[in-house]
């Protein structure tokens, strides 16, 4: 499509063709390594195509050739904005496969640092929105919560980002009392407190609302079509959380709500990630205040390995260590898809298993895949600059989308 | 067998068998339920049929995935796997079909729009032709990437390998050169069926026949 144009008094030019662009592979808006040709008709996008895979490491066919816990790590590197969230859906999937019951205060752990995942993850998310469509302090400040977060995870794990610390079974180690009391603190005082102060900022924000509002609009047919998950889908006002509807591990005695959207635009999505904080933070404090004490991993020795005071003792924790650690458990054959609420959307691994200690095939299901792939209808028509908007709400993180 | 595992739990899968082959009818194959998942095998070519009926007869409103795998003993060595998601029956659902290289599966992309990429991931990785998508391109490799990755017989290190060249001033793609062979650790118990076989052994299957 062509524009005829008046005469024009200065330049001469009277007609404007169509041109393509290069948006990425190295965009700062683009949130990682994503290459977008897009058709534009002046600045406004007539079509984009999406080149992804520049990120492409083969996780898939690595954990094929590796024991079912050598591949937990991988995992955390495919979103690494929210590694737990990964790792559930994974050892999920594992104990469906081996039928393993996994004692309830590590079920309450999972979801407490599953839900300081989601935190964490929409605190970047959020953060980078604002950003992307010109506002740098609520970035810092959210920042701030963020740096605690991962400060949870090191006193928790050891390592601030990958943490490696869901196992098949149960959790790596146990928490001491004072991280979980901090915990509480700092729900009950800096959460709240920086949260709230850097969302008064944007959330009335006019110009934050005029570069959101009504951008990308999505149908709730159009909504499943596209098989959006996560906040996308309750963006456009469908009411679907797997944290409801399919609860695991210890969600089904959580209270907690549901946020949607109204009118399906980035603004919506945005608003549905802001209240899941809030809700996050309300699960977290269920999580602390209901938690049993008690074992933090399953007690079958085939799966879980004993703890090195066992070791120093019994023949037999000895042998089993050495096995677990060598060999690694054998799986039941037989194939799960296994999916999960992660802050993205739906995370889901399907796995096969052949019987032997290695998985035959681990598919992973990336959020953003059918996200990004509905690039193309939500942009065309807006302008350039609403291209960032939209792939800010989208919440796209390449480790993942490229796997 | 009881539950104990705390995996997603969604609707139960009583009676979803019968229904839906029956309501199938010959499209489907096989049918099984297996760790609490449902899979029905469906005909290669009444995939889009049998798909079209149960997005729009048994409520299963979204394509979450699709994956491929590779089984290279069998006669069509891969299996090509849906997963349907119903939301308002809160159930989820498995459907396969069983294609080698040289037999496109239908595509899907008139019941979903977003199966488009979820086909490209499939054909570039394992080089499954779906008839009718149209946009059929690699998608996760390089661009100008040769065969298909995830299939069993490609190597784990790939054929080629890349660097950037101080002479021609660009990317130059080369043979990949391992300073070390890769090693794959084989730990299965010598009890349990991993069969090595020694310097000598043969000699001793000599003496027998």
């Amino acid at each position: 499509m062509s524009i005829q144009l008046e005469q024009s008094p200065t330049t001469g030019d009277e007609v404007i063709t169509n041109y393509t662009i290069n948006f990425g592979p190295q965009h700062p808006a683009a949130h990682g390594v994503l290459r977008m040709v897009m058709e534009l008709d002046g600045e406004i996008i007539e079509r984009i195509d999406p080149h992804v895979g520049l990120l492409h490491r083969g996780t898939e066919k690595l954990i094929e050739h590796k024991t079912y816990l050598q591949a937990l790590p991988y995992f955390d590197r495919l979103d690494y904005c929210s590694p737990l969230g990964m790792e559930h859906s994974y050892v999920l999937a594992v104990e469906k496969l081996l039928n393993l019951e996994v004692p309830i205060r590590a079920q309450y752990l999972r979801v407490l640092f599953a839900e300081l995942t989601r935190i964490c993850n929409h605190m970047l998310n959020i953060g980078s929105h604002v950003m992307d469509v010109g506002a740098m302090t609520p970035n810092l400040w959210l920042f701030e919560i963020r740096e605690d977060c991962l400060n949870f995870f090191e006193r928790a794990s050891g390592a601030r980002m990958h943490s490696a610390w869901f196992r098949p079974g149960g959790v790596h180690q146990d928490v001491p009392l004072k991280l979980l009391t901090d915990i509480a603190d700092w729900l009950d005082t800096r959460l709240p407190e920086l949260f709230e102060d850097a969302m008064s900022l944007v959330v009335d924000n006019r110009i934050f609302k005029q570069r959101n509002v009504d951008i990308a609009l999505v149908s709730k047919e159009d909504a499943l079509a596209w098989g959006f998950s996560g906040p996308m889908i309750r963006g456009a006002g469908i009411p679907w959380d797997i944290r409801k509807s399919q609860p695991y591990d210890v969600y089904d005695r959580m209270d907690f709500e549901i946020p949607v959207g109204t009118n399906s635009d980035c603004y919506d999505r945005f608003m549905v990630r802001v209240e899941e904080v809030r809700q996050s933070a309300k699960i977290m404090k269920q999580c602390l205040a209901q938690m049993p004490e008690g074992p933090i991993a399953s007690s079958d020795r085939k799966v879980v390995p004993p703890k090195r005071g066992e070791m120093k003792q019994s023949m037999e924790s000895l042998i089993h260590h050495f096995k677990l650690y060598t060999e690694g458990f054998h799986v039941p054959a037989g194939e799960v898809y296994v999916a999960t609420e992660s802050p993205k959307g739906e995370f889901g691994v399907y796995l096969v298993s052949d019987g032997s200690n290695k998985p035959y095939r681990c598919k992973i299901r990336p959020t953003a895949f059918s996200h990004l792939q509905a690039m193309d209808f939500m942009s065309k028509g807006h302008m350039l600059p609403d291209a960032t908007a939209i792939l800010g709400a989208i919440d796209v993180v390449f480790g993942e989308c490229d796997r | 067998m009881t539950v104990l595992h705390s995996a997603p739990k969604f609707a139960s899968n009583e009676g979803v068998i019968e229904t839906l082959s029956a309501a199938l009818g010959t499209m489907v194959e096989a049918s099984k339920e297996e760790h609490g998942e449902v899979v029905l095998t469906v005909a290669r070519d009444q995939i889009e049929n049998a798909l079209r009926l149960l997005r729009d007869h048994h409520e299963y409103q979204q394509l979450m995935e699709m994956a491929g795998v590779d089984y290279p003993s069998r006669p069509e060595r891969f299996e090509v796997v849906y997963m349907l998601l119903s939301v308002t029956k809160n159930h989820r659902l498995m459907v396969k079909v069983n294609a080698a290289e040289s037999t496109p599966v239908p595509t899907v992309t008139t019941l979903w729009p977003n199966a488009g990429w979820l086909e490209r991931e499939v054909f570039d990785m394992y080089g499954v032709i779906f008839a009718g998508n149209p946009d059929l391109r690699r998608i996760l490799t390089d661009y100008g990437f040769e065969g298909h990755p995830f299939r069993k017989d490609f190597p784990l290190t790939g054929h080629v390998e890349l660097r950037y060249s101080e002479e021609d001033q660009r990317v130059v793609y080369e043979p990949v050169k391992l300073a070390q062979d890769l090693r794959q650790f084989d730990f299965m118990s010598p009890w349990e069926g991993a069969e090595y076989v020694l310097p000598g052994d043969e000699k001793a299957e000599g003496d027998k026949a």
